[in-house]
């Protein structure tokens, strides 16, 4: 991608080199840095801290489902739960997951940049999470929430006896971190790009990172205003929502799904991305249809925003605003079937290896796809009648938001890992862990499809006797996912200390975030690249310049 | 209907089966047959193809707007509310059911009713939303507050079925289940009959009509015949023209607003003097009142609104009128 000139500092000379690790080693050095990939690490810490409390949770439904009757926790206890994780999840970890650890240690690097536009914004941007995300966790100790994270009044701003407003405003603090990070990355994109980076020479994760911020920058403003007036309603019941005062409790979910479908872009969008850069790489080619990727990652920003009524078909919304949404609906899932061809038609005579990242990112178009296409069930009108508020539902997002998110943010931890922490994990535990993942997670979520085709309802605490064994499998299916994910917190902590030490570009690829050593030097670059390269244009060994020897160590020994 | 929803769903499952198999397949088939074979092997790089492009942009676009078509196809035949069919009236609250038949009868949690007829429901609740799901009939619809909302279906097949509320409700949501008995119209027939001592709902509607004081002020004639309101006698289904010009459809959501919240759209040529009765009827008085306003036909001359059950409202009301006796007669 880039004709680099980086001189190789210190290789093999007796004085470490300095890199962005091990700038500063006091706490203060940590918590006022400005630098984007010490934030990245921050937020990394955040997002896996709220994945754990958001995972205890799910676990606990799921033994809780294992019997039709309630037993292990109360039904007060348990709609906390289903409410928790999905408030965890969504807000605390997936929507900033990516874009805010990925997207804050690599968006810069790879546009060839020193930094984001707005370092200390982006710092604050943090705190805001830190503390948001801290306000939520206190509201669910002290108290907990029952509404579903969907909040729907007048149940929640009428009826609910839990801490809502203090949830709510947790989720409202940190949707100001969201829209930090968008615009931080709008202009960075825009305004910091190295001599020579043009827009057709972005990585595709710059390009489904651009997409995300328009929707947080244009989307979270919405949330906000809605979380607002369900605080009023509660407070001082001002009747935008309540009948009773001449309100509408249906406007209220038209006003969340304005948000929280495009939200769903922003969770999936940095995912694609990701999956484009490493096809790529481990099928040494460049993305097929380089153009199409791009623009349908924008055109699935665009047309988010207008589908937001397909949640609403069965909810008393006019006939024909239902038929609208559908035909929309349709129209935006164009552009990810286009994504998906496209990723297929690049490992079409490609060099193809199976280290990890890919096993990941060849599990993401599989499941994704299966996400995608339940989605066609849940966008055609008479289907979505039955199906709506099940849980085929439950299952098709979770294919979508773990199936392809989650997947993609192992993806992208593994193979970003020897960069950011400059160290290897082992291979083998690795591909093992994305194989039991994998089984894990169809063992999980195939059987809720069939649930939700018989009519199992969602967010129900005890169901009929009929449904128990597809609950019982999913039980064990979960119990799989948990080992699959515990594993990868265990051999990537361990190659902190003891992983073989990465050299600058362990995968021949073609990022300039490869172009720069394993951990980046502080100011990211020795010199400011100039690129001359279109993204993916592969090169031989002997024509790239790198720091180090390329390829992992023992790659020639392998096969 | 539970036909025609399960054939979209097949079809949508043979879609996802297809793509699935092409593409799973194929990266399988890319991945072995493509594998490294050396680890500093450079492939030989393909940019794209503008024909490839075009055939998987329109093939998917077809075949999403084929669904389209399909699906709101069976979603019109779904939310179309048929004329002649069984009127049953549901309030849902925290956490049950209530349902009344147009004879009277209420249930609770249960519902029974005859194979082979239309039903219609209307609903609405007490508190939170709720939404009436019978799985097997492969209907679902949202019960909100302050609004009516419709559904309806037809039993093909004697059973009992689950029902189950479909919008998380709070803490009960769960139990918040009964179910549809469906009878061979005969059985239905007894069933009913044998629970005919309770009043229907255009009874009791006619009880509150007149103790609410509604007659006093809404005579047949109107302001033709000195009454203060509008006549209410054959309003139902006609559209209403109101002082700002505009025109609405007097359907169960105008009357039940007009009942709550009269000031909100004023009839022409009338003046907002009616109080509103937000507070002094429940939910199920206000759908047994809208059953009794429904149930009138304009006559000449006569003061009061009388309870003649119209012409064009189903035969079941006649049934129901029939089955329980003299309505004058159980005046409290």
């Amino acid at each position: 991608m880039s004709t680099a000139v980086i001189h190789t500092p210190a290789e093999g000379a007796a004085e470490p080199r300095t890199t962005y690790l091990n700038a500063g080693h006091t706490l203060k050095s940590w918590l006022l840095t400005l630098d984007h990939k010490r934030i990245g690490i921050l937020y990394l810490l955040g997002v896996s801290f709220f994945f754990l409390i958001g995972g205890i949770y799910a676990t606990l439904i799921r033994l809780e489902l294992l019997t039709p009757q309630g037993d292990l926790v109360t039904a007060q206890t348990y709609n906390k739960l289903f409410t928790q994780h999905g408030i965890m999840m969504t807000f605390f970890f997936l929507i900033p997951s990516i874009p805010a650890v990925f997207g804050n240690f690599l968006l810069p690097i790879m546009i060839g940049a020193k930094d984001v536009a707005f370092p200390r914004l982006n710092l604050l941007s943090w705190y805001i999470y830190m503390t948001g995300a801290l306000f939520a966790s206190y509201a669910m100790f002290a108290g907990g929430v029952d509404t579903g994270w969907t909040f729907y009044p007048p149940y929640s701003t009428n009826y609910a006896n839990t801490y809502v407003i203090a949830t709510g405003l947790g989720i409202f603090i940190v949707g100001f971190s969201s829209i930090l990070t968008g615009l931080n990355f709008i202009v960075t994109i825009h305004t910091m790009r190295a001599p020579g980076m043009t827009w057709y020479r972005l990585p595709l994760f710059v390009w489904a990172q651009y997409a995300t911020s328009l929707i947080q920058v244009l989307g979270t403003p919405v949330l906000a205003i809605t979380l607002l007036l369900v605080a009023l309603e509660r407070t001082v019941g001002v009747g935008i929502f309540d009948p009773r005062l001449g309100g509408d409790p249906v406007l209220f979910q038209h006003l969340f799904w304005f948000y929280s479908h495009p939200a769903v872009y922003i969770m999936v969008l940095p995912a694609m991305g990701v999956v484009s850069e490493i096809i790529a790489t481990f099928s040494r080619k460049p993305i097929f249809g380089y153009k199409f990727v791009a623009f349908s990652s924008l055109a699935i920003a665009v047309f988010g925003f207008l589908v937001w009524g397909h949640h609403m078909f069965t909810s008393s919304q006019s006939v024909y605003a239902g038929m609208i949404f559908s035909l929309i609906s349709y129209a935006v899932a164009i552009p990810s079937a286009i994504k998906v061809f496209n990723w297929t038609a690049t490992m079409y005579r490609g060099s193809i290896s199976y280290d990890s990242p890919m096993l990941y990112a060849m599990g993401f178009i599989g499941l994704f796809l299966i996400g995608g296409l339940t989605g066609l069930f849940l966008a055609a009108l008479g289907l979505d009648v039955h199906v709506h508020d099940t849980y085929f539902v439950v299952a098709h997002f979770h294919y979508v938001m773990v199936g392809g998110s989650l997947l993609a943010y192992l993806g992208a931890m593994h193979y970003w890992w020897p960069k950011m922490t400059g160290r290897l994990y082992p291979e083998g535990w690795a591909r093992f862990a994305a194989l039991v993942v994998f089984v894990g997670f169809n063992l999980t979520f195939f059987p809720q499809f069939i649930l939700g085709y018989l009519g199992m309802p969602r967010r129900y605490y005890t169901y009929v006797p009929e449904f128990q064994l597809l609950h019982v499998l999913s039980s064990v299916g979960a119990s799989i996912l948990a080992v699959g994910l515990i594993l990868p917190a265990i051999y990537l902590l361990w190659s902190l200390k003891r992983g073989p030490i990465a050299p600058a570009d362990p995968w021949m690829a073609t990022g300039l975030e490869w172009r720069t050593s394993s951990p980046p030097p502080p100011e990211n670059f020795e010199r400011t690249p100039v690129v001359t390269w279109n993204a993916y244009e592969f090169r031989s060994k002997e024509e790239t310049e790198v720091i180090g020897p390329m390829g992992k160590p023992d790659v020639s020994e392998r096969k | 209907m539970a036909g025609q929803v399960d054939a979209l769903y097949f079809y949508l499952v043979g879609i996802t089966l297809f793509f699935t198999v092409l593409i799973v397949s194929g990266i399988i088939f890319f991945a072995v047959k493509y594998r490294r074979r050396s680890p500093y092997e450079i492939p030989r790089p393909i940019a794209g193809s503008m024909k490839l492009e075009t055939i998987w942009t329109l093939i998917p676009f077809l075949i999403a707007m084929s669904i389209f078509v399909w699906g709101a196809k069976v979603y019109f035949a779904q939310y179309r509310i048929p004329k002649d069919a069984l009127d049953i009236y549901v309030v849902g609250k925290q956490w049950m059911w209530k349902m009344q038949h147009p004879t009277g009868q209420r249930e609770i949690n249960e519902l029974h009713i005859p194979m082979g007829r239309k039903v219609r429901l209307t609903m609405t609740t007490e508190d939170v939303i709720h939404s009436f799901y019978i799985p097997d009939f492969r209907v679902k619809m949202d019960v909100v507050p302050g609004r009516y909302t419709q559904m309806w279906f037809e039993a093909t097949k004697p059973g009992r079925y689950h029902l189950f509320c479909a919008e998380y409700c709070g803490m009960d949501h769960s139990k918040m289940r009964g179910t549809i008995v469906v009878m061979r119209p005969d059985e239905y027939q007894a069933w009913v009959s044998g629970n005919a001592s309770q009043m229907s709902p255009v009874q009791l509607g006619e009880q509150h009509f007149q103790n609410l004081g509604c007659a006093t002020c809404h005579l047949n004639g109107g302001r033709d015949a000195g009454g203060r309101g509008p006549q209410l006698a054959g309003i139902f289904g006609k559209p209403v023209q109101l002082e700002t010009g505009q025109t609405v459809v007097a359907d169960e959501n105008y009357l039940r607003e007009s009942i709550l919240n009269p000031g909100a759209k004023i009839v022409a040529g009338y003046s907002a003097i009616m109080p509103t009765y937000q507070g002094q009827v429940s939910e199920e008085q206000l759908l047994q009142l809208i059953a009794y306003i429904k149930s009138l036909t304009p006559q000449g001359g006569s003061g009061t609104a009388s309870p003649t059950p119209a012409s064009s409202t189903s035969a079941n009301m006649n049934v129901g009128a029939q089955a329980s006796g003299s309505p004058s007669g159980q005046r409290r």
